[in-house]
């Protein structure tokens, strides 16, 4: 028997476990909830209330793009790193690998689950930053936002399958938030860049999420002036990376002790 | 090693070790069509890393392994078999349903659903979640997912652990409604009972080595058999006489006589009208029939 798949059955295995990863996530509501109100809350609060009116009245428009790239980088990170550490000490993982399935359906149903909730997140962003922070941008501003954003999100999803792969169920949550809060914070998305010293400035070079959110506000005009090769070069090195370490350590995840 | 046609799978004189312990060393088996294999042994004999070996976890260090004709963990032998694996857990709020359709997917010929849901018996319980489910109702849920892809052979890792008896007895009838369909079965397992009333042949492995193959019948016949346990205040010297007594041990009231043929040695004694109150005849446990099987081994080598 050939055991390869027709291109159909392969497209069947990546829709059934795209949406048993999306049902998986939405039904658990300590997730759900926090991912998808968390990022909606920060902006309204401190992009619509507080700072209305800074940076010369482009501060909704900045931070709209800024917890844009926080809102999707929590399922990115959550559903990777938290969600495969538990599966992997469940054994559910094991049970698969030993079944036929692609291992690429896998990370790909994950990828899918992430950015849906991104873009869950995007919209709310998008709909109350219109109505209530009177955030104008071009009908090409608004989709290359969305679309930046989204694609933006798959360097932390090889972060997060690092993080799952590496630490126990236990400990990934912790180390997950560890990581998730400085390094948004670190990297200007609640509080813009320019206010930062410079030392802080260069520390920021070191993170993805600085670099996604430069790209993002480059869309509007709100970024420190780099150009946009440098940080999709940074943000490509980076996922690179994370991939290699993410395959080492899958395989040794994949050998039973 | 004679190639059979109808073996779904060969293992020839393979090893595997871990640092300097032999934990799988130079084992040869196979199994046919329909066949269910009992594969036993004490704990840390070596059972999980054979069957390891034979789903492509691990790789051995020497020997062939053949599943339907291809080498353990390539796609080809991924698609021929379905496996419960020790202490395994599911997402929480997946239904039944949807776990296997989800694993149901994987494969190229899946059995239907409905098939899948009347062997495993899971007919009312298809819109449960797995975190409601009881201890028997999930390992017939593990088993639905060994067997959706329609596998020639299904792995069983201790798959009746943890479970009551009247749930390991419905888990019994759904591995012989399975056989019956022709999937050849490898079960392991530490209850001799369990492979005495399922398997057609059994491998005992004992410190990575098959040390017995054959029927279960032929298994206890030289594993010796069974234990008589009763009170009396005779002496331990005086059973020793008595036909098939292996082995006689004295605790507190209780006597206990290790007999290779319980019904030789039980007639003697009622044939010599020898005074025993509390009679009870048990089938030695794997653990003490080893216990005897090592210890008669190393009699007969003059250790």
């Amino acid at each position: 028997m050939d055991s390869t798949f027709s291109t159909a059955h392969v497209f069947k295995i990546y829709l059934t476990e795209s949406r048993m990863e999306f049902l998986k996530t939405i039904r658990t509501p300590a997730f759900a909830i926090p991912s998808l109100l968390f990022p909606i809350m920060f902006y309204a609060f401190f992009g619509l209330v507080f700072n209305r009116n800074g940076m010369g009245g482009q501060a909704p428009t900045y931070l709209l793009a800024t917890y844009g790239v926080f809102g999707v980088m929590g399922p990115a990170l959550f559903s990777f790193g938290v969600g495969v550490a538990s599966e992997k000490q469940q054994g559910w993982l094991a049970l698969k690998q030993v079944s036929p399935m692609p291992i690429g359906a896998y990370i790909v149903a994950k990828v899918m689950g992430s950015m849906l909730f991104g873009l869950i997140i995007m919209l709310q962003l998008f709909i109350i930053g219109a109505l209530f922070g009177d955030v104008v941008m071009t009908r090409y501003q608004w989709v290359a936002t969305l679309l930046v954003t989204l694609l933006g999100s798959l360097p932390f999803c090889a972060l997060g399958l690092w993080l799952g792969l590496k630490f126990s169920s236990q400990a990934a949550p912790a180390v997950v938030n560890l990581i998730y809060l400085p390094m948004s914070f670190l990297s200007g998305l609640w509080i813009p860049m320019q206010l930062f010293p410079e030392l802080m400035q260069s520390i920021a070079f070191a993170l993805p999420s600085f670099h996604l959110a430069q790209l993002v506000l480059k869309i509007q005009g709100n970024d420190l002036g780099y150009h946009w090769l440098m940080h999709l070069g940074c943000l490509a090195l980076i996922s690179a990376l994370l991939f290699a370490l993410s395959a080492q350590a899958f395989k040794k995840v994949s050998q039973p002790n | 090693m004679q190639v059979d046609s109808n073996c779904v799978i060969t293992v020839e004189n393979t090893s595997k070790r871990f640092a300097d312990v032999a934990a799988v060393n130079n084992v040869s088996m196979s199994m046919r069509e329909g066949q269910i294999t009992g594969l036993l042994g004490p704990n840390g004999a070596g059972k999980t890393t054979l069957i390891n070996l034979l789903l492509g976890r691990l790789i051995a260090d020497q020997g062939q392994i053949s599943i339907a004709g291809h080498a353990p963990g390539t796609m080809a032998a991924r698609q021929q078999i379905g496996a419960i694996l020790q202490s395994t857990q599911l997402p929480d709020t997946l239904t039944i349903k949807e776990h296997i359709e989800l694993f149901s997917s994987y494969y190229k010929m899946p059995m239907p659903m409905d098939e899948v849901i009347a062997i495993t018996g899971l007919e009312d319980l298809t819109k449960r979640r797995f975190n409601t489910l009881s201890g028997g109702q999930k390992q017939r849920l593990y088993f639905a997912l060994s067997i959706c892809g329609n596998p020639k052979v299904v792995f069983l890792d201790e798959p009746t652990v943890g479970l009551d008896a009247q749930a390991r007895r419905e888990f019994w009838q759904c591995m012989r409604d399975l056989a019956e369909r022709g999937t050849s079965i490898l079960l392991t397992t530490h209850y001799l009972e369990e492979a005495d009333a399922l398997a057609e042949q059994v491998y005992l492995m004992h410190r990575g080595e098959i040390t017995h193959k054959g029927t279960p019948d032929s298994l206890k016949a030289a594993l010796g058999g069974k234990k008589i346990r009763f009170i009396s205040d005779l002496d331990t010297g005086f059973f020793m006489r008595f036909a098939d007594v292996q082995q006689v041990i004295r605790n507190n009231l209780h006597v206990e006589l290790q007999s290779s043929n319980a019904e030789h040695t039980l007639a003697q004694l009622f044939a010599e009208n020898t005074q025993i109150q509390d009679l009870v005849v048990e089938q030695s446990s794997l653990e003490e029939a080893f216990i005897n099987l090592t210890a008669n081994h190393s009699a007969e080598l003059g250790e």
